[in-house]
């Protein structure tokens, strides 16, 4: 079976490029980037040009960059290196579940939380946030883009009211980096999180950018990697591979090949909108990421649309998935006040660099028919039409 | 797919037919919501659909190579299986989750989500046999060959079309001959021990159940204790509250008397407890609602049949017929002991399942 990949914003594939450049350093340039001799040269070589490449997308200093494990070690390490016992940090809730457990975590141990609300575009206000600030705040976390819909958040206003109350600003921009240009200096943020397999980088590698003169207590502990912000050996293949696909996006970005992707996502969407009866974009008017579009169909669930369309090739998704793999109810979708029936009927389409318009094409061939084939069993759609 | 032997041995064996299988597990019950509420276990192993019985059906799946997929269906379950459930007891009768969990879950919103990815029929590891009856155009529901391991008793709230989408290919065999088939596919689960329990209940202990459930959602137990009192009216004791009994019960009554006592009903309303000697918990006849039939369209006339009465019950020769709408009368040849509201009777003609309803 031929299959087309529209989940990319749960992962993407590494693309050609990254993965030669990563290749030689699993076994011809191997060394422990911390040895002095020429095979640590080597590599320590490496891991700072990508450290460069890094630096270069987000339009911050080689320094500012720490390598981690990925995108969650990266938003744990923002929010746990920062706030202690009292502290009130203020975040949203639509945050992924890293940084949404991590503040949970923080409330076990004597810090207060403020969950700033969305309004129904999937939008914080910056006037929230003001309103939220109080004399023991320490942190503020506000993603730069939702994961499930693309929407994008004004980041720059809160940036402003961050410095202006003087408190330690992290952005979770794992769904944006890559797909929108990042200037840490213009969103004013002091921290920021990036994800290495949310760009064409291999699962397993992340960044946090922490603007010079941030403190943060690292969260692992061992050997001074890192400037001692993170301990453990490099993941040398994996951090070559951010690297180059950092510098790979910064190309796309500049030469506005990101428009091709925004191009097909608009295709899809429209496409979508035109052939089904019944349907709408959640987060619909938002400023969203290029490549992202969550759709609810009404009538059906979406766990069993993500399902149909799967076993024809075509691969979607949902909410998130909990530890059995069950989908769970979007709290994103819920925090925009979509009703619980609608929400449930959602389902999200992500493009990547490497899909192509015969991909879109594949997909509008398929959705109308599997809509119509789930509505048609469905007694939720003969309900609805009964009374209508 | 439960990651149990028989389900997974179903699954094989369609496989190996050369059949086009998809592996479907359904996520009823969030088993962390209530660990660490007094008297329940911090991790639940080896219940339907824990974590570890999902692993062990997604290696199953991964062996024969065929998707799978864990479907979420805990809102539902809750409100269709857990709610009743518990008002059920409250109200003093005893419940059967499972005949629940096969009308509305399974065998309906299942089965939807099924035929909706594009199956034509759902599979399942339940010991039951069907067949399609030519003359009256109509699918029958049988007992098994392994009459040991019938589960016909959980089936009967099925409708023709219902079944008319299912098969139940373990029908023919016996557990032993099953477990064999698993071995041959080389399936880790093949000596898994069977779980008999309620999926959501662990341990069995429905009473602490009850407790950490309604306190999780933020809600009471009510009060329903009162009177115990022979079948005469008498008072002779006290109890704290109805959904600690059950009709047969003869521990847990908190009176002595010469001769042991066995609880002979529940009157909810009145929060009464009747408790009477052993002779007294036989009964003739009883009333079902909510009568589903299977092998017929409808009771027209009184028809002679076997009664299970419960699950571990040989079926009992009966007369059952209509009643008001919905309502069997079932009058036995022979007294039965400890007949429960709450729970099914199903009515058999030889091995076919004429239909059943819930006891009132």
């Amino acid at each position: 079976m031929s299959r087309v990949y529209l989940d990319n914003n749960a992962t993407t594939p590494v693309l050609p490029e990254v993965f030669e450049a990563m290749r030689p350093y699993f076994s011809e340039h191997f060394g422990n980037a911390s040895s002095i001799h020429h095979h640590g040269q080597e590599t320590r070589a490496a891991v700072d040009r990508a450290r460069e490449s890094v630096a270069k997308l987000l339009a911050c200093r080689a320094p500012e960059i720490v390598f981690t494990s990925g995108g969650t070690e990266a938003d744990n390490l923002a929010v746990f290196g920062t706030v202690s016992a009292g502290d009130h940090v203020i975040t949203s809730v639509i945050e992924h579940h890293a940084v949404l457990n991590a503040c949970q975590r923080l409330e076990s141990i004597g810090c207060e939380v403020t969950r700033i609300p969305v309004d129904g575009r999937g939008v914080v206000d910056p006037a929230d946030v003001q309103r939220a600030l109080r004399s023991n705040t320490k942190l503020i976390t506000i993603m730069m883009a939702n994961n499930e819909t693309g929407v994008l958040q004004p980041i720059e206003e809160i940036g402003k009211i961050a410095v202006e109350a003087d408190v330690c600003f992290h952005t979770d921009a794992v769904q944006a980096a890559g797909k929108v240009r990042i200037d840490v200096g213009k969103l004013r943020c002091d921290l920021l999180t990036v994800s290495g397999h949310k760009m064409h980088a291999p699962q397993g590698v992340g960044v946090l950018f922490v603007k010079k003169g941030t403190p943060l207590n690292p969260m692992l502990y061992g050997g001074s990697h890192e400037r001692s912000r993170r301990a453990g050996t490099e993941n040398v293949p994996g951090i070559v591979a951010l690297g180059q696909a950092a510098e790979l996006a910064r190309a796309a970005l500049e030469s506005g090949a990101v428009g091709q992707t925004a191009a097909m996502r608009d295709c899809l969407q429209s496409g979508v909108l035109e052939r089904i009866e019944s349907v709408g974009v959640n987060g619909e008017g938002s400023p969203r990421v290029p490549n992202t579009t969550n759709f609810y169909f009404d009538g059906i669930e979406g766990e069993a649309l993500v399902i149909a369309l799967d076993l024809q090739g075509l691969a979607v998704s949902t909410g998130a998935a909990c530890s059995s793999g069950a989908i769970e109810p979007s709290h994103v979708l819920k925090a925009m006040g979509i009703p619980v029936q609608r929400a449930r009927a959602s389902v999200r389409f992500s493009l990547g660099k490497q899909n192509r318009p015969e991909e879109i094409d594949f997909a509008l061939e398929l959705i109308p028919q599997t809509v119509a084939r789930l509505r048609k069993l469905s007694p939720l759609w003969g309900k609805a039409l009964a009374s209508s | 797919m439960s990651g149990g032997v028989d389900s997974s041995t179903v699954a094989a064996m369609l496989r190996a037919e050369g059949h086009n299988v998809v592996g479907l597990t359904m996520q009823l019950w969030n088993q962390r919501r209530l660990s660490g509420h007094p008297g329940m276990p911090e991790a639940v192993q080896g219940r339907c659909c824990s974590l570890d019985d999902v692993y062990d059906a997604r290696r199953v799946a991964e062996r024969i190579g065929i998707p799978y997929y864990v479907v979420n269906q805990e809102e539902r379950f809750e409100r269709d299986v857990v709610r009743p459930f518990v008002d059920e007891y409250l109200s003093g009768r005893t419940p059967i989750p499972c005949g629940l969990c096969n009308n509305h879950l399974k065998f309906d919103q299942l089965l939807v989500v099924a035929r909706q990815i594009g199956a034509d029929l759902l599979a399942t590891g339940h010991y039951a046999r069907l067949e399609f009856d030519g003359d009256t155009g109509r699918w029958l529901l049988k007992r098994p060959a392994d009459h040991a391991k019938d589960q016909t008793y959980f089936l009967f709230g099925l409708t023709q079309e219902q079944l008319a989408h299912t098969i139940f290919p373990l029908g023919g065999m016996t557990k032993p001959e099953v477990r064999g088939l698993a071995h041959q596919y080389n399936l880790a689960i093949a000596e898994k021990p069977d779980s008999q329990e309620i999926c959501f209940v662990p341990g069995g202990d429905y009473k602490r159940f009850l407790d950490a459930y309604l306190a999780e959602i933020g809600e009471s137990l009510p009060d329903t204790s009162g009177e115990l009192v022979t079948t005469d009216g008498d008072v002779i004791g006290e109890h704290a509250g109805i959904h600690n009994f059950t009709v047969g019960q003869r521990k847990g009554l908190g009176v002595a008397t010469g001769n042991p006592l066995y609880v002979i009903q529940i009157k909810g309303d009145a929060r009464q407890v009747v408790v009477g000697n052993s002779d007294q918990l036989y009964s003739n006849t009883l009333r079902v609602h909510r009568t589903n039939l299977i092998s017929i369209a409808d009771l027209s006339e009184p028809m002679k049949v076997c009664v299970k009465i419960r699950h571990r019950h040989e079926p009992a020769p009966a007369i059952i017929e209509a009643g008001s709408p919905g309502e069997t009368l079932v009058t036995f040849e022979q007294p039965q002991r400890a007949i429960t509201p709450g729970q099914a009777a199903v009515f058999y003609r030889e091995d076919v399942v004429v239909g059943g309803g819930w006891i009132l």
